[in-house]
Protein backbone atom coordinates (compact mmCIF):
# COMPACT_ATOMS: atom_id res chain seq x y z
CA UNK A 1 0.00 0.00 0.00
CA UNK A 2 1.03 3.47 -0.83
CA UNK A 3 0.20 6.00 1.21
CA UNK A 4 0.05 10.56 0.46
CA UNK A 5 -0.87 12.93 2.97
CA UNK A 6 -1.34 16.39 0.79
CA UNK A 7 -1.21 19.37 2.96
CA UNK A 8 -2.60 22.86 1.72
CA UNK A 9 -4.57 25.41 2.47
CA UNK A 10 -9.10 25.16 2.46
CA UNK A 11 -9.47 26.63 -1.56
CA UNK A 12 -6.60 25.62 -2.90
CA UNK A 13 -7.36 22.33 -4.54
CA UNK A 14 -5.89 19.64 -2.28
CA UNK A 15 -9.23 17.43 -1.86
CA UNK A 16 -9.48 17.98 -6.00
CA UNK A 17 -5.70 16.82 -6.22
CA UNK A 18 -6.20 13.23 -4.07
CA UNK A 19 -9.41 13.06 -6.47
CA UNK A 20 -7.24 13.31 -9.22
CA UNK A 21 -4.37 11.26 -8.12
CA UNK A 22 -6.54 8.66 -7.01
CA UNK A 23 -8.00 8.41 -10.60
CA UNK A 24 -4.87 8.50 -12.14
CA UNK A 25 -4.21 5.54 -10.01
CA UNK A 26 -7.10 3.76 -11.02
CA UNK A 27 -6.86 4.23 -14.45
CA UNK A 28 -3.63 2.50 -14.12
CA UNK A 29 -5.51 -0.61 -12.81
CA UNK A 30 -4.82 -0.09 -9.69
CA UNK A 31 -7.09 0.61 -6.11
CA UNK A 32 -7.19 3.83 -5.11
CA UNK A 33 -9.15 5.94 -2.49
CA UNK A 34 -9.07 9.32 -1.85
CA UNK A 35 -10.11 10.97 1.50
CA UNK A 36 -10.18 14.66 2.85
CA UNK A 37 -9.80 15.00 6.81
CA UNK A 38 -12.79 17.03 7.61
CA UNK A 39 -12.86 19.55 10.30
CA UNK A 40 -14.08 22.70 10.83
CA UNK A 41 -11.97 23.77 7.86
CA UNK A 42 -12.46 27.18 6.26
CA UNK A 43 -11.45 28.91 2.99
CA UNK A 44 -7.05 29.81 3.70
CA UNK A 45 -6.76 27.11 6.74
CA UNK A 46 -4.77 24.33 6.48
CA UNK A 47 -6.19 21.32 5.39
CA UNK A 48 -4.99 18.02 4.60
CA UNK A 49 -6.23 15.19 2.18
CA UNK A 50 -5.10 11.51 2.31
CA UNK A 51 -4.37 8.88 -0.97
CA UNK A 52 -4.13 5.35 -0.81
CA UNK A 53 -3.20 3.19 -3.59
CA UNK A 54 -2.87 -0.68 -3.85
CA UNK A 55 -2.48 -3.87 -5.93
CA UNK A 56 -5.77 -5.31 -3.72
CA UNK A 57 -9.27 -3.88 -2.81
CA UNK A 58 -8.69 -1.19 -0.11
CA UNK A 59 -10.26 -1.82 3.50
CA UNK A 60 -8.81 0.64 5.41
CA UNK A 61 -10.94 3.53 6.71
CA UNK A 62 -8.20 4.89 9.28
CA UNK A 63 -6.06 8.00 9.21
CA UNK A 64 -3.20 7.64 7.14
CA UNK A 65 -0.10 7.79 9.89
CA UNK A 66 2.81 6.55 8.21
CA UNK A 67 3.10 8.70 4.66
CA UNK A 68 5.14 7.18 2.15
CA UNK A 69 5.14 10.52 0.57
CA UNK A 70 4.10 14.04 2.01
CA UNK A 71 2.91 16.60 -0.70
CA UNK A 72 2.86 20.54 0.60
CA UNK A 73 0.94 22.50 -2.24
CA UNK A 74 1.34 25.67 -0.06
CA UNK A 75 5.16 25.73 1.92
CA UNK A 76 3.50 28.52 3.87
CA UNK A 77 1.43 25.63 6.05
CA UNK A 78 5.02 24.63 7.55
CA UNK A 79 4.65 27.20 9.68
CA UNK A 80 1.88 26.28 11.35
CA UNK A 81 1.61 22.53 10.77
CA UNK A 82 4.52 19.63 11.27
CA UNK A 83 4.02 18.17 7.86
CA UNK A 84 6.70 15.43 8.25
CA UNK A 85 4.42 14.23 11.30
CA UNK A 86 4.47 10.21 10.95
CA UNK A 87 6.43 9.81 8.02
CA UNK A 88 7.50 6.65 7.24
CA UNK A 89 11.57 5.82 7.00
CA UNK A 90 12.21 6.21 3.09
CA UNK A 91 9.54 8.48 2.62
CA UNK A 92 9.39 11.34 0.65
CA UNK A 93 8.85 14.65 0.08
CA UNK A 94 7.82 17.06 -2.69
CA UNK A 95 7.22 20.75 -2.20
CA UNK A 96 5.13 23.35 -4.32
CA UNK A 97 8.32 25.69 -4.77
CA UNK A 98 11.48 26.83 -6.97
CA UNK A 99 14.07 25.10 -4.06
CA UNK A 100 13.98 21.91 -2.78
CA UNK A 101 14.91 22.77 1.10
CA UNK A 102 16.00 20.49 3.95
CA UNK A 103 13.16 18.42 5.19
CA UNK A 104 15.01 16.52 7.92
CA UNK A 105 17.15 14.99 5.60
CA UNK A 106 14.34 13.27 3.95
CA UNK A 107 14.70 13.02 0.56
CA UNK A 108 12.85 16.22 -0.68
CA UNK A 109 11.74 17.72 -4.67
CA UNK A 110 10.68 20.46 -5.72
CA UNK A 111 8.53 22.12 -8.45
CA UNK A 112 7.30 25.57 -8.71
CA UNK A 113 3.59 24.46 -9.61
CA UNK A 114 2.75 28.14 -8.46
CA UNK A 115 4.65 29.51 -11.19
CA UNK A 116 3.69 26.63 -14.01
CA UNK A 117 0.17 27.74 -12.89
CA UNK A 118 0.79 31.50 -13.67
CA UNK A 119 2.29 31.17 -16.85
CA UNK A 120 -0.38 28.52 -18.36
CA UNK A 121 -2.87 31.51 -16.84
CA UNK A 122 -4.45 28.59 -14.71
CA UNK A 123 -6.35 30.93 -12.10
CA UNK A 124 -9.48 31.00 -10.45
CA UNK A 125 -10.99 33.51 -8.07
CA UNK A 126 -7.54 34.93 -8.00
CA UNK A 127 -5.71 31.73 -7.16
CA UNK A 128 -3.26 29.40 -9.05
CA UNK A 129 -4.63 25.94 -9.93
CA UNK A 130 -2.31 23.37 -8.26
CA UNK A 131 -3.86 19.95 -8.61
CA UNK A 132 -3.42 19.85 -12.45
CA UNK A 133 -0.03 20.43 -12.51
CA UNK A 134 1.28 18.41 -9.70
CA UNK A 135 -0.41 15.25 -11.69
CA UNK A 136 2.85 15.91 -13.75
CA UNK A 137 5.10 16.08 -10.98
CA UNK A 138 3.72 13.46 -9.48
CA UNK A 139 3.86 11.16 -12.53
CA UNK A 140 7.40 11.77 -13.24
CA UNK A 141 8.25 10.76 -9.28
CA UNK A 142 6.79 7.33 -10.68
CA UNK A 143 3.76 7.44 -8.74
CA UNK A 144 1.01 7.52 -11.84
CA UNK A 145 1.60 7.50 -15.52
CA UNK A 146 1.73 10.47 -17.27
CA UNK A 147 -1.13 8.75 -19.63
CA UNK A 148 -2.98 8.18 -16.65
CA UNK A 149 -2.57 11.12 -14.77
CA UNK A 150 -3.75 13.26 -18.20
CA UNK A 151 -6.53 10.84 -18.70
CA UNK A 152 -7.75 11.74 -15.01
CA UNK A 153 -7.58 15.42 -16.09
CA UNK A 154 -9.24 15.08 -19.16
CA UNK A 155 -12.14 13.08 -16.87
CA UNK A 156 -12.78 16.13 -15.03
CA UNK A 157 -11.73 19.69 -16.68
CA UNK A 158 -11.88 20.19 -20.18
CA UNK A 159 -9.23 23.35 -20.40
CA UNK A 160 -6.30 22.02 -22.28
CA UNK A 161 -4.23 24.39 -19.97
CA UNK A 162 -4.41 21.98 -17.51
CA UNK A 163 -2.69 19.68 -19.63
CA UNK A 164 0.23 21.68 -20.81
CA UNK A 165 0.68 22.43 -17.05
CA UNK A 166 0.94 19.06 -16.23
CA UNK A 167 3.38 18.55 -18.78
CA UNK A 168 5.31 20.86 -17.69
CA UNK A 169 5.89 20.15 -14.25
CA UNK A 170 6.71 16.79 -15.62
CA UNK A 171 9.64 18.11 -17.57
CA UNK A 172 10.94 20.63 -14.66
CA UNK A 173 11.14 18.08 -12.11
CA UNK A 174 14.13 16.60 -11.61
CA UNK A 175 13.26 13.19 -10.42
CA UNK B 1 -17.98 2.76 -16.84
CA UNK B 2 -15.25 2.61 -13.45
CA UNK B 3 -15.02 6.22 -12.31
CA UNK B 4 -14.15 8.05 -9.14
CA UNK B 5 -16.86 8.95 -6.65
CA UNK B 6 -17.73 9.65 -3.38
CA UNK B 7 -20.60 8.13 -1.13
CA UNK B 8 -22.79 10.82 -1.41
CA UNK B 9 -22.30 11.21 -5.31
CA UNK B 10 -22.54 6.87 -5.89
CA UNK B 11 -26.03 7.36 -3.92
CA UNK B 12 -27.27 10.36 -6.26
CA UNK B 13 -26.16 8.41 -9.15
CA UNK B 14 -28.42 5.53 -8.29
CA UNK B 15 -31.10 7.34 -7.51
CA UNK B 16 -31.26 8.72 -11.31
CA UNK B 17 -30.88 5.34 -12.15
CA UNK B 18 -33.94 4.11 -10.36
CA UNK B 19 -35.95 7.48 -11.50
CA UNK B 20 -38.25 8.08 -8.55
CA UNK B 21 -41.14 10.56 -9.80
CA UNK B 22 -40.70 12.26 -6.62
CA UNK B 23 -38.10 13.53 -4.54
CA UNK B 24 -38.50 15.48 -1.44
CA UNK B 25 -35.51 16.39 0.95
CA UNK B 26 -34.18 18.83 2.93
CA UNK B 27 -30.16 19.13 3.24
CA UNK B 28 -28.00 18.12 6.42
CA UNK B 29 -24.06 17.73 6.90
CA UNK B 30 -22.68 15.00 5.61
CA UNK B 31 -25.54 14.16 3.34
CA UNK B 32 -25.99 17.79 1.59
CA UNK B 33 -23.89 16.39 -1.52
CA UNK B 34 -26.99 14.11 -2.67
CA UNK B 35 -29.51 16.45 -2.26
CA UNK B 36 -27.50 19.01 -4.73
CA UNK B 37 -26.63 16.32 -6.99
CA UNK B 38 -30.19 15.31 -7.04
CA UNK B 39 -31.29 19.05 -7.21
CA UNK B 40 -28.70 19.20 -10.46
CA UNK B 41 -30.27 16.17 -12.37
CA UNK B 42 -33.20 17.41 -11.84
CA UNK B 43 -32.45 20.90 -13.49
CA UNK B 44 -30.35 19.73 -16.06
CA UNK B 45 -33.02 17.40 -17.45
CA UNK B 46 -30.75 13.93 -16.59
CA UNK B 47 -34.01 13.14 -14.09
CA UNK B 48 -37.21 13.38 -14.68
CA UNK B 49 -38.13 14.09 -10.98
CA UNK B 50 -40.39 16.11 -9.30
CA UNK B 51 -38.12 17.87 -6.65
CA UNK B 52 -40.06 19.01 -3.56
CA UNK B 53 -37.64 21.51 -1.85
CA UNK B 54 -39.55 21.81 1.82
CA UNK B 55 -38.57 23.21 4.74
CA UNK B 56 -37.98 20.48 7.26
CA UNK B 57 -37.23 16.73 7.15
CA UNK B 58 -40.49 16.33 8.95
CA UNK B 59 -41.86 17.77 5.86
CA UNK B 60 -39.52 15.66 3.49
CA UNK B 61 -41.08 12.87 4.82
CA UNK B 62 -44.42 13.67 4.78
CA UNK B 63 -43.97 15.14 1.49
CA UNK B 64 -42.81 11.55 0.44
CA UNK B 65 -45.97 9.31 2.00
CA UNK B 66 -48.15 11.64 0.06
CA UNK B 67 -46.15 10.68 -2.64
CA UNK B 68 -46.02 7.61 -2.59
CA UNK B 69 -49.64 6.81 -1.45
CA UNK B 70 -51.05 7.65 -5.24
CA UNK B 71 -48.70 4.67 -6.04
CA UNK B 72 -45.08 5.98 -7.31
CA UNK B 73 -41.67 6.03 -6.53
CA UNK B 74 -40.36 7.91 -4.28
CA UNK B 75 -37.02 8.93 -2.38
CA UNK B 76 -35.15 11.11 0.60
CA UNK B 77 -32.20 11.73 2.40
CA UNK B 78 -31.25 12.95 5.44
CA UNK B 79 -28.52 12.33 8.66
CA UNK B 80 -28.81 12.90 12.31
CA UNK B 81 -30.77 15.40 13.89
CA UNK B 82 -32.85 15.50 10.45
CA UNK B 83 -33.99 12.06 10.77
CA UNK B 84 -34.32 12.77 14.76
CA UNK B 85 -36.63 15.35 13.65
CA UNK B 86 -38.33 13.41 10.98
CA UNK B 87 -38.89 10.89 13.25
CA UNK B 88 -43.02 11.05 13.54
CA UNK B 89 -43.37 10.40 9.85
CA UNK B 90 -40.56 7.59 9.83
CA UNK B 91 -43.05 5.87 11.29
CA UNK B 92 -46.16 6.31 9.48
CA UNK B 93 -44.44 5.36 6.17
CA UNK B 94 -44.11 1.72 7.46
CA UNK B 95 -47.31 2.13 9.11
CA UNK B 96 -48.42 3.61 5.74
CA UNK B 97 -46.99 0.48 4.01
CA UNK B 98 -45.11 2.83 1.59
CA UNK B 99 -42.01 1.95 0.06
CA UNK B 100 -40.26 4.82 0.12
CA UNK B 101 -36.15 4.56 0.02
CA UNK B 102 -34.24 6.67 2.26
CA UNK B 103 -30.04 7.02 2.30
CA UNK B 104 -29.07 7.90 5.48
CA UNK B 105 -25.88 9.42 6.14
CA UNK B 106 -24.91 8.09 9.43
CA UNK B 107 -23.63 10.86 12.10
CA UNK B 108 -23.91 11.42 15.99
CA UNK B 109 -26.29 13.35 17.69
CA UNK B 110 -25.45 16.92 19.58
CA UNK B 111 -25.09 17.72 22.07
CA UNK B 112 -21.85 18.05 21.59
CA UNK B 113 -22.40 19.27 18.43
CA UNK B 114 -20.70 16.58 16.28
CA UNK B 115 -20.60 16.09 12.37
CA UNK B 116 -18.79 12.45 12.15
CA UNK B 117 -20.24 8.62 12.05
CA UNK B 118 -22.31 7.09 14.18
CA UNK B 119 -25.21 4.59 13.98
CA UNK B 120 -27.27 5.76 16.81
CA UNK B 121 -29.07 7.78 14.74
CA UNK B 122 -30.62 5.48 12.36
CA UNK B 123 -30.65 2.57 15.31
CA UNK B 124 -33.09 4.97 17.23
CA UNK B 125 -35.43 4.40 14.53
CA UNK B 126 -35.35 0.17 14.34
CA UNK B 127 -38.61 -0.08 15.84
CA UNK B 128 -40.46 2.15 13.52
CA UNK B 129 -40.73 -1.00 10.61
CA UNK B 130 -38.21 0.01 7.91
CA UNK B 131 -35.79 -2.23 6.98
CA UNK B 132 -32.40 -0.97 7.20
CA UNK B 133 -29.19 -2.30 5.22
CA UNK B 134 -25.97 -0.78 6.34
CA UNK B 135 -22.76 -0.39 3.35
CA UNK B 136 -18.95 -0.88 3.86
CA UNK B 137 -17.80 0.98 0.69
CA UNK B 138 -19.03 3.50 -2.37
CA UNK B 139 -19.71 0.49 -4.45
CA UNK B 140 -21.92 -0.83 -1.89
CA UNK B 141 -23.44 2.40 -1.35
CA UNK B 142 -24.54 3.04 -5.28
CA UNK B 143 -25.17 -0.98 -5.00
CA UNK B 144 -27.52 -1.38 -2.38
CA UNK B 145 -29.70 2.19 -3.28
CA UNK B 146 -30.29 0.22 -6.51
CA UNK B 147 -31.39 -2.88 -4.70
CA UNK B 148 -33.77 -1.02 -1.64
CA UNK B 149 -35.76 0.13 -4.40
CA UNK B 150 -36.87 -3.26 -5.57
CA UNK B 151 -36.83 -4.63 -2.17
CA UNK B 152 -39.07 -1.78 -0.61
CA UNK B 153 -41.70 -1.79 -3.75
CA UNK B 154 -41.93 -5.66 -3.63
CA UNK B 155 -45.21 -6.94 -2.89
CA UNK B 156 -44.37 -9.37 -0.06
CA UNK B 157 -42.44 -6.68 1.23
CA UNK B 158 -44.48 -2.98 0.73
CA UNK B 159 -42.22 -1.39 3.41
CA UNK B 160 -39.47 1.63 3.11
CA UNK B 161 -36.06 0.75 3.22
CA UNK B 162 -33.60 2.95 4.64
CA UNK B 163 -30.09 2.77 3.30
CA UNK B 164 -27.38 3.65 5.48
CA UNK B 165 -24.10 4.49 5.17
CA UNK B 166 -21.06 6.08 7.69
CA UNK B 167 -20.79 10.13 7.59
CA UNK B 168 -17.46 11.38 6.14
CA UNK B 169 -15.75 7.85 6.04
CA UNK B 170 -18.15 6.97 2.76
CA UNK B 171 -19.78 9.99 2.68
CA UNK B 172 -16.81 11.85 1.34
CA UNK B 173 -14.16 9.42 0.39
CA UNK B 174 -14.22 9.12 -3.01
CA UNK B 175 -13.16 5.62 -4.16
CA UNK B 176 -13.88 3.26 -7.41
CA UNK B 177 -17.29 3.07 -8.93
CA UNK B 178 -18.47 0.71 -11.45
CA UNK B 179 -21.94 1.81 -12.33
CA UNK B 180 -24.54 -0.80 -14.21
CA UNK B 181 -27.07 -0.64 -16.79
CA UNK B 182 -30.01 -1.30 -14.90
CA UNK B 183 -32.31 -2.57 -17.46
CA UNK B 184 -35.46 -4.05 -16.08
CA UNK B 185 -33.67 -4.91 -12.57
CA UNK B 186 -36.17 -2.36 -10.67
CA UNK B 187 -39.63 -3.56 -11.84
CA UNK B 188 -42.29 -0.94 -12.31
CA UNK B 189 -43.87 0.27 -9.29
CA UNK B 190 -47.68 -1.12 -8.52
CA UNK B 191 -48.71 0.13 -5.02
CA UNK B 192 -52.29 -2.38 -4.33
CA UNK B 193 -53.34 0.11 -2.11
CA UNK B 194 -52.55 3.08 -3.83
CA UNK B 195 -55.62 6.15 -3.60
CA UNK B 196 -57.89 6.06 -6.84
CA UNK B 197 -60.62 8.73 -7.06
CA UNK B 198 -62.59 6.08 -9.21
CA UNK B 199 -62.24 4.01 -5.76
CA UNK B 200 -61.99 6.82 -3.08
CA UNK B 201 -61.31 5.09 0.33
CA UNK B 202 -60.45 6.69 3.94
CA UNK B 203 -56.69 6.69 4.89
CA UNK B 204 -55.37 7.05 8.81
CA UNK B 205 -58.56 6.95 10.03
CA UNK B 206 -58.79 5.46 13.73
CA UNK B 207 -58.39 1.85 13.83
CA UNK B 208 -59.39 0.84 16.96
CA UNK B 209 -58.18 -2.37 19.71
CA UNK B 210 -59.84 -5.05 17.24
CA UNK B 211 -57.74 -4.14 14.74
CA UNK B 212 -54.89 -2.36 15.31
CA UNK B 213 -52.87 -5.56 16.70
CA UNK B 214 -53.71 -7.17 12.80
CA UNK B 215 -51.97 -4.05 10.93
CA UNK B 216 -48.68 -4.30 13.64
CA UNK B 217 -48.77 -7.90 12.65
CA UNK B 218 -48.81 -7.37 8.93
CA UNK B 219 -45.95 -5.18 9.64
CA UNK B 220 -43.98 -7.70 10.71
CA UNK B 221 -44.77 -10.85 8.78
CA UNK B 222 -43.46 -8.66 5.68
CA UNK B 223 -40.52 -7.92 7.81
CA UNK B 224 -39.83 -11.58 7.70
CA UNK B 225 -40.71 -11.96 4.01
CA UNK B 226 -38.31 -9.74 3.40
CA UNK B 227 -35.37 -11.99 4.51
CA UNK B 228 -36.57 -14.41 1.02
CA UNK B 229 -36.64 -10.91 -1.25
CA UNK B 230 -33.57 -9.26 0.00
CA UNK B 231 -31.95 -12.55 -1.13
CA UNK B 232 -33.30 -13.30 -4.24
CA UNK B 233 -32.67 -9.18 -5.21
CA UNK B 234 -29.03 -9.73 -3.94
CA UNK B 235 -29.07 -12.88 -5.83
CA UNK B 236 -30.25 -11.15 -9.25
CA UNK B 237 -28.23 -8.20 -8.32
CA UNK B 238 -24.83 -10.82 -8.51
CA UNK B 239 -26.08 -12.97 -11.70
CA UNK B 240 -27.02 -9.92 -13.58
CA UNK B 241 -23.93 -7.35 -12.14
CA UNK B 242 -21.15 -9.67 -10.65
CA UNK B 243 -21.51 -8.23 -7.33
CA UNK B 244 -22.40 -10.70 -4.89
CA UNK B 245 -23.98 -9.66 -1.34
CA UNK B 246 -25.51 -11.35 1.56
CA UNK B 247 -27.44 -10.44 5.26
CA UNK B 248 -23.92 -10.84 6.66
CA UNK B 249 -20.58 -10.79 5.04
CA UNK B 250 -18.20 -13.62 6.34
CA UNK B 251 -14.41 -13.16 6.59
CA UNK B 252 -12.46 -16.08 6.92
CA UNK B 253 -14.82 -17.81 9.41
CA UNK B 254 -14.70 -20.89 8.33
CA UNK B 255 -12.47 -22.15 10.69
CA UNK B 256 -12.37 -19.38 13.29
CA UNK B 257 -12.92 -19.42 17.10
CA UNK B 258 -13.22 -15.87 17.88
CA UNK B 259 -15.14 -13.85 15.47
CA UNK B 260 -15.33 -9.92 15.68
CA UNK B 261 -18.87 -8.26 14.81
CA UNK B 262 -19.31 -4.90 13.24
CA UNK B 263 -20.92 -2.56 10.71
CA UNK B 264 -20.17 -0.31 8.15
CA UNK B 265 -16.36 0.82 7.54
CA UNK B 266 -15.81 -0.87 11.05
CA UNK B 267 -16.88 -4.07 9.53
CA UNK B 268 -14.45 -3.56 6.48
CA UNK B 269 -10.97 -2.54 9.01
CA UNK B 270 -12.39 -5.09 10.53
CA UNK B 271 -10.94 -7.50 8.17
CA UNK B 272 -7.44 -5.84 7.67
CA UNK B 273 -7.21 -7.00 11.60
CA UNK B 274 -8.61 -10.40 11.07
CA UNK B 275 -5.56 -10.75 8.26
CA UNK B 276 -2.98 -9.53 11.02
CA UNK B 277 -4.44 -11.39 13.60
CA UNK B 278 -4.37 -14.94 11.28
CA UNK B 279 -0.80 -13.80 10.80
CA UNK B 280 -0.09 -14.19 14.45
CA UNK B 281 -1.46 -17.67 14.84
CA UNK B 282 -4.71 -16.53 15.80
CA UNK B 283 -7.84 -18.23 14.07
CA UNK B 284 -10.14 -15.27 13.51
CA UNK B 285 -12.78 -14.41 11.57
CA UNK B 286 -15.26 -11.02 10.97
CA UNK B 287 -18.32 -10.76 10.38
CA UNK B 288 -19.93 -7.78 8.87
CA UNK B 289 -23.80 -7.05 9.92
CA UNK B 290 -25.50 -5.30 6.45
CA UNK B 291 -29.44 -5.39 7.21
CA UNK B 292 -29.83 -4.65 11.06
CA UNK B 293 -33.41 -4.99 9.93
CA UNK B 294 -34.98 -7.71 9.38
CA UNK B 295 -32.06 -8.75 11.81
CA UNK B 296 -29.90 -11.79 10.65
CA UNK B 297 -28.97 -15.32 12.18
CA UNK B 298 -24.86 -15.63 13.36
CA UNK B 299 -23.73 -19.06 13.89
CA UNK B 300 -21.35 -18.08 16.68
CA UNK B 301 -22.19 -21.56 18.59
CA UNK B 302 -18.67 -22.60 19.90
CA UNK B 303 -16.84 -19.38 19.45
CA UNK B 304 -15.31 -16.20 21.30
CA UNK B 305 -17.32 -13.00 20.02
CA UNK B 306 -16.02 -9.32 19.89
CA UNK B 307 -18.80 -6.80 19.01
CA UNK B 308 -17.75 -3.03 18.23
CA UNK B 309 -20.59 -0.94 18.68
CA UNK B 310 -20.56 2.37 16.87
CA UNK B 311 -24.01 2.89 19.24
CA UNK B 312 -25.00 2.79 22.18
CA UNK B 313 -28.28 2.41 24.20
CA UNK B 314 -28.07 3.95 28.05
CA UNK B 315 -28.63 2.54 30.39
CA UNK B 316 -28.73 -0.72 28.56
CA UNK B 317 -25.18 -1.41 26.38
CA UNK B 318 -24.18 -1.43 23.00
CA UNK B 319 -27.11 -2.37 20.68
CA UNK B 320 -25.49 -5.07 18.60
CA UNK B 321 -23.97 -6.87 21.41
CA UNK B 322 -26.93 -6.96 23.35
CA UNK B 323 -29.10 -8.16 20.32
CA UNK B 324 -26.65 -11.11 19.71
CA UNK B 325 -26.56 -12.17 23.52
CA UNK B 326 -30.31 -11.95 23.30
CA UNK B 327 -30.78 -14.07 19.90
CA UNK B 328 -27.70 -15.98 19.56
CA UNK B 329 -27.42 -16.61 23.68
CA UNK B 330 -23.86 -14.91 22.46
CA UNK B 331 -21.58 -14.14 25.67
CA UNK B 332 -19.67 -11.04 23.63
CA UNK B 333 -16.91 -8.98 24.28
CA UNK B 334 -18.66 -5.42 23.78
CA UNK B 335 -16.26 -3.00 22.75
CA UNK B 336 -18.13 0.66 22.46
CA UNK B 337 -16.17 2.54 19.81
CA UNK B 338 -15.71 4.95 17.02
CA UNK B 339 -18.56 7.24 18.51
CA UNK B 340 -18.89 10.83 17.08
CA UNK B 341 -16.03 9.66 14.62
CA UNK B 342 -13.79 8.39 16.95
CA UNK B 343 -10.72 6.93 15.14
CA UNK B 344 -10.80 2.91 15.42
CA UNK B 345 -8.00 1.28 13.51
CA UNK B 346 -7.26 -2.09 12.38
CA UNK B 347 -4.53 -2.16 15.14
CA UNK B 348 -7.07 -1.05 17.48
CA UNK B 349 -9.49 -3.87 16.42
CA UNK B 350 -6.76 -6.33 16.50
CA UNK B 351 -6.31 -5.72 20.28
CA UNK B 352 -9.92 -6.10 21.21
CA UNK B 353 -9.85 -9.57 19.97
CA UNK B 354 -6.47 -10.05 21.32
CA UNK B 355 -7.53 -8.86 25.11
CA UNK B 356 -11.19 -10.12 24.63
CA UNK B 357 -12.78 -10.54 28.03
CA UNK B 358 -16.49 -12.28 27.24
CA UNK B 359 -19.70 -10.67 29.20
CA UNK B 360 -17.55 -7.51 29.64
CA UNK B 361 -18.26 -4.28 27.94
CA UNK B 362 -15.31 -1.55 26.98
CA UNK B 363 -15.58 1.72 26.39
CA UNK B 364 -12.48 2.61 23.79
CA UNK B 365 -10.51 5.00 24.95
CA UNK B 366 -12.17 5.48 28.46
CA UNK B 367 -11.73 2.94 30.43
CA UNK B 368 -7.70 2.49 29.13
CA UNK B 369 -7.32 1.87 25.32
CA UNK B 370 -6.58 -2.02 24.61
Amino acid sequence: MYEVRIHSRGGQGGVTAARLLALAAIRDGKYAVAFPFYGAERRGAPVVSYVRIDDQPIKVYSQIRNPDLILVLDPSVMDVVDVLHGMKQGGRVLLNGPEPRDMKGFPTLAVDLTGIALRERLVVAGSPILNTPVLGALAKMGIITLDSAKAAIREMFSDERNITAADAAYKELNA
Amino acid sequence: MLTVATGNKAVASAVKQACPSVVAAYPITPQTEIVEQIAEFVTSGELKSQYIPVESEHSAMAACIGASITGVRTFTATSSHGLAYMHEMVNWAAGARLPIVMANVNRALGPGWNIWAEHTDAFQERDTGWLQVYVGSVQEAYDATLMAFRIAEHESVLLPVMVNMDGFLLSHSMQPLQSVEVGDFIPPIHLPHAIDTAHPAGYGTLTGPDDYFRLRWDIERSMRDSVAVIRETQDDFAKKFGRKYDLVEEYRCEDADVVVIALGTLGKEAEVAVDLLRKEGHRAGSMRIRWLRPFPHLDLSGRDVVVIDRDYSFGFGGVIARSLAANERATPFSVIAGLGGQEVTYDDIAGFVRDRKPGEEMWFGVNGNV
